[in-house]
């Protein structure tokens, strides 16, 4: 078991390494440079000189990488072109509001693709298992914007129920306050999300029905209700985590997109309009910050799974 | 876990992979729409002339009508000859991203999968990397570094795609590389080129056929979310995406005929290649890619 974490720690080091790596990589591929882009693409060769030395912009890119690492590990992530704002302080600002958004929308998926999963699962073959395949398969392929302004469309212009826009409060309780205005944007990422992750839970949960232990959960009188509860639901449980995982940039994308469709101030927005407008320590800083959260995301997902299937440790090595 | 028979014989492939057409409900309606959606991209323009160059705002949001059967945009096109015309290039940057994703990923993971150790970790963590960075930021900063041509577009999803199909061969190669036909290969001389190319990737076939079917069906809709953005092709490119971005500006002054039909055709293509790709998916008995 310590083998199995330090070495799995070990490999999301490297790969907190490797997304500096590009990170920087990135920042070197920005056509005319940044100076170019700060001052302007008017600015005399002198001054772009002047530039590039008080931003260290002329040292060999093995001394800027070593920079840009021990800033990035300081919390500097530089300062943004267009907010003229420490890009630090505006992501700090909108990642815990994609907390909010996420993790509402991530919980509300599962609580809704766990039964409908393990549902068709039982039913397999049968009508109601065909239905909620071609729910999620629609659901699957529905592309997220069209999704979104479908609902605003019904929910908002026909029928006068929910608000257009998200919460626009600036702190946490603020958007908490305002659940109505959180509807239409968790719904729109909960149920894409619901259609991908019913159908790993379906296949777990029918690879689960056919394990002699639940056949000998039955022989001795337990009731269905809790045949499913007990023994399938947890072991269909396992995959799940790691598909969450394994979904974190699905996720982020979702949230790009619906971010801009409500107009929420989360990283999503800060990111499209950054992109937008070029302003590439913000990009590069989001970059940064998503990808390491990605990988903390995912070891935490590796452990959570070691702890709970002591299994995975052997197979895995 | 994979004890069973390999999926897919080399020889055999073609024949398994049209039994596992015919036998199956959910792969013949996904091949037909397919089949019906292309010709109507492909073959319709041939039948059904329009202008797709000239702006001509003078015949902008017209409604459907006789001559107009879906009516116009507001840039006067004919709604569908560009709905034929942005087929093609959604059509064929999906097809062009699965043939790219598939060729590198299935290379990439077999190397990996059949050199081990530390090329092997090398690898892997590299994916691992480009994972951690979720493709659609990836995508919005290069985007926003380079005006998008088709190719570039091509190349930008395709750099994104080919991570999934990567791992996966490799998981279905570590696998396959212990099997006695691999070490009698060996045995008998043949080099680690030879055994990767004939052996292992025809052996890990279903796998990659399945991802491929996948990625078509994922471009598409990443490039009409890129459409959304603002960040598909430049005019007078069409793409499914982007023109249904734009119609649904007009969605509140019912102008219809550019949100729905376009929405339609759309999921349509997505859905046709997710059943496709389910079905091969059963058929071939591969594991862990359901949809």
């Amino acid at each position: 078991m310590r083998a199995y974490l330090l070495r799995r720690t070990g490999q999301a080091v490297v790969v907190v390494i490797g997304v500096m790596v590009v990170t920087f990589a990135l920042i070197h591929l920005e056509p005319g440079s940044a100076a170019r882009a700060t001052l302007g693409t008017r600015a005399t060769d002198e001054r772009i000189a002047v530039f590039n030395a008080a931003n260290g912009l002329n040292r060999p890119l093995t001394a800027q990488f070593v920079s840009f690492v021990k800033q990035a590990a300081a919390g500097n992530l530089g300062t943004s072109y267009s907010l003229h704002q420490p890009v630090s302080t505006l992501i700090a600002q909108r990642l815990p509001r994609d907390g909010v958004l996420l993790g509402l929308s991530t919980l509300l998926a599962l609580a809704l693709a766990l039964p409908m999963g393990i549902f068709q699962a039982v039913r397999r073959g049968r009508a109601e298992d065909h239905a909620f395949t071609v729910l999620s398969f629609g659901l699957y392929s529905i592309p997220d914007f069209f999704f979104g302004l479908l609902l605003i469309a019904i929910f908002s212009v026909q029928l006068h129920l929910l608000p257009s826009q998200a919460p626009q409060a600036q702190s946490i309780g603020g958007i908490l306050a305002d659940p109505r205005a959180l509807v239409l944007p968790v719904l729109t990422l909960a149920l894409v999300s619901m259609a991908s992750f019913s159908r790993y839970v379906r296949s777990s949960a029918i690879i689960t029905l056919a394990q002699e232990y639940i056949q000998v959960a039955r022989s001795t009188g337990l009731p269905e209700r809790l045949v499913l509860r007990r023994h399938v639901l947890r072991n269909s449980l396992l995959p799940v985590i790691t598909v969450l995982g394994l979904s974190a940039r699905d996720i982020v994308a979702g949230a790009v997109i619906a971010e801009a469709v409500f107009n929420y101030p989360g990283m999503g927005q800060l990111f499209f309009q950054a992109a937008t407008s070029k302003d590439y320590p913000i990009l590069l800083g989001s970059t940064l910050v998503v990808g390491v959260a990605t990988v903390i995301g995912s070891l935490i997902a590796d452990i959570a799974y070691s702890l709970l299937d002591p299994r995975i440790r052997y197979v895995d090595g | 876990m994979s004890t069973a028979e390999p999926a897919v014989a080399p020889r055999g492939s073609g024949r398994l992979l049209a039994a596992a057409f015919a036998g199956n409900r959910r792969a013949l309606v996904g091949l037909g729409l397919v089949a019906v959606i292309a010709a109507f991209c492909f073959l319709g323009p041939l039948l059904y002339r329009t202008d797709q160059v000239t702006v001509q705002l003078d015949l902008a949001q017209l409604p459907p009508s006789g001559r107009y059967p879906l009516g116009t945009d507001a840039s006067g096109y004919d709604e569908l000859g560009r709905l034929m015309q942005g087929g093609q290039s959604s059509l064929e940057i999906g097809c062009a991203v699965a043939v790219v994703t598939t060729v590198i990923g299935t290379l990439y993971g077999a190397v990996a999968g059949y050199v081990g150790v530390i090329v092997d970790a090398i690898m892997m963590r590299v994916i691992d990397t480009f994972l951690a960075i979720p493709g659609i930021v990836l995508l919005l900063l290069l985007v926003s570094m380079f005006t998008p041509t088709l190719r570039l577009i091509v190349v930008l999803l395709s750099l994104l795609s080919w991570l999934g199909p990567a791992r996966l061969v490799r998981g279905e190669v570590l696998s396959l590389r212990t099997r006695e036909f691999v070490q009698a290969a060996r045995m008998m001389g043949g080099t680690g080129g030879r055994i990767v190319v004939r052996h292992l990737v025809p052996n890990a076939a279903g796998v990659i056929i399945v991802s491929g079917t996948f990625t078509i069906a994922d471009s598409v809709l990443t490039l009409s979310a890129l459409g959304y953005l603002g960040l598909g092709l430049p005019p007078p490119h069409a793409d499914w995406g982007s023109m249904l971005s734009a119609g649904l500006d007009y969605l509140y002054d019912g102008n219809w005929w550019l949100v729905y039909p376009a929405a339609a055709i759309l999921i349509t293509t997505v859905v046709a290649f997710n059943l496709i790709g389910d079905a091969l998916h059963d058929a071939l008995g591969v594991r862990g890619q359901s949809r």
